[in-house]
């Protein structure tokens, strides 16, 4: 189960700038840990993460082992028109993530 | 000078009577009073605070169906946030006829195991520590207010008889920090007053959720003690102890700690 949380501001205003936050539910294992039976725990960590407006990619980060547990990006943006800001994301293991989150801006 | 260590002999009995008569410490502080300024933001800004996720998760889990019956636990209890309101500052709490305590996460296993007819959550698992964090969080704000009478006094006195029992090869008790040195330094850490009202936290040490056991499992392990398995009847009698100690302090699950 992906858990992710997003926060935009529900109602900007056009051409506002706004703050776009995600939290990501993700152990980031470093690759460097062992278990209690002594066998080194695989390196998995969300290694990509694209956000996309409105089909245009307007933000794209790539993650490694010194990034924490649960992954926390914030990052600006200009509101331009409605519609959807889509945020994807991949681990080591393959796993993908995907939540989307509208955006509705007022003229 | 004869008389001087006489005065002091004395004082220090009276003192260690105070202690062993085990109030709880004044004024009472909550964790996070001993945390640095970037913890205690992390905590109060809910959007960052890692432990959200885990009520996230909570919240998923609360209305998916579970086990043989197909029921999720909104079948029975509706919108956890009306009617999980102020549950948590009850627990752990002794069931009519039970032989032991039961804490929120015993309380989530049994309605999975008796009304949901469910595989059992592990514990320290994120789905368990996910459900817990969510019931917890419905209290926010809310004083611990737990009730020691007749029937659980049994389980409250050995709570308190292990809050100050002298374990492991350092010898300590919880009390010896918790109680007698709050505020002073252990190496770079400030020792808080050992309150379990922010549970299940976050720990950046763990980079992971935890529950009140998982922490008093690092401090057994802390003082060279064994470490009893999770959901030790043990654990829950301290719990009780613990909750009494902490009465008035609000719940802040989920809490963010070093």
């Amino acid at each position: 189960m992906a858990i992710a949380r997003i926060q935009v501001p529900a109602s900007p205003k056009r051409g506002e700038v706004i703050e776009v936050r995600i939290a990501i539910q993700h152990p980031m294992e470093t690759g460097f840990r062992y278990d209690d039976a002594g066998r080194a725990i695989p390196k998995n960590v969300i290694n990509t993460l694209v956000v996309r407006y409105n089909d245009a990619q307007i933000f794209r980060a790539e993650l490694g082992s010194g990034i924490s547990a649960n992954p926390y990006l914030q990052f600006y943006a200009v509101a331009e028109a409605s519609g959807d800001m889509v945020f994807d994301w991949v681990d080591d293991k393959g796993e993908r993530g995907s939540q989307s989150v509208p955006l509705n801006v007022i003229e | 000078m004869i008389a001087r260590v006489a005065i002091a002999v004395v004082l220090f009995a009276a003192s260690s009577i105070a202690s062993a008569a085990g109030g709880p410490p004044t004024p009472l502080k909550s964790g996070i009073e001993f945390t640095g300024a970037e913890v205690r933001a992390l905590q109060q800004d809910d959007f960052a605070n890692p432990g959200m996720l885990w009520v996230a998760r909570g919240e998923q889990l609360w209305r998916e169906p579970a086990g043989t019956e197909g029921k999720s636990c909104a079948n029975c209890h509706g919108d956890a946030k009306a009617s999980m309101r102020g549950v948590a500052t009850r627990y752990p709490l002794l069931e009519p006829g039970a032989a032991r305590l039961v804490n929120l996460e015993g309380r989530i296993l049994q309605c999975r195991e008796r009304r949901q007819q469910a595989e059992p959550l592990r514990h320290e698992s994120d789905d368990l520590l996910a459900l817990t964090a969510l019931v917890a969080h419905q209290s926010r704000g809310m004083p611990v207010n737990v009730a020691v009478n007749s029937q659980n006094r049994k389980h409250f006195e050995a709570g308190r008889e292990m809050y100050y029992r002298r374990l492991g090869q350092t010898n300590l008790s919880c009390a010896q920090c918790h109680q007698d040195n709050w505020g002073r330094k252990l190496g770079p850490e400030t020792i808080s007053q050992g309150h379990g009202n922010a549970y299940p936290v976050y720990r950046l040490e763990w980079q992971t959720a935890g529950s009140l056991q998982r922490r008093f499992r690092s401090c057994l392990s802390g003082v060279r003690a064994e470490m009893l398995p999770y959901g030790a009847s043990e654990y829950l009698d301290l719990e009780l102890y613990l909750a009494w100690r902490a009465s008035g302090l609000p719940i802040e699950t989920p809490g963010v700690r070093r």
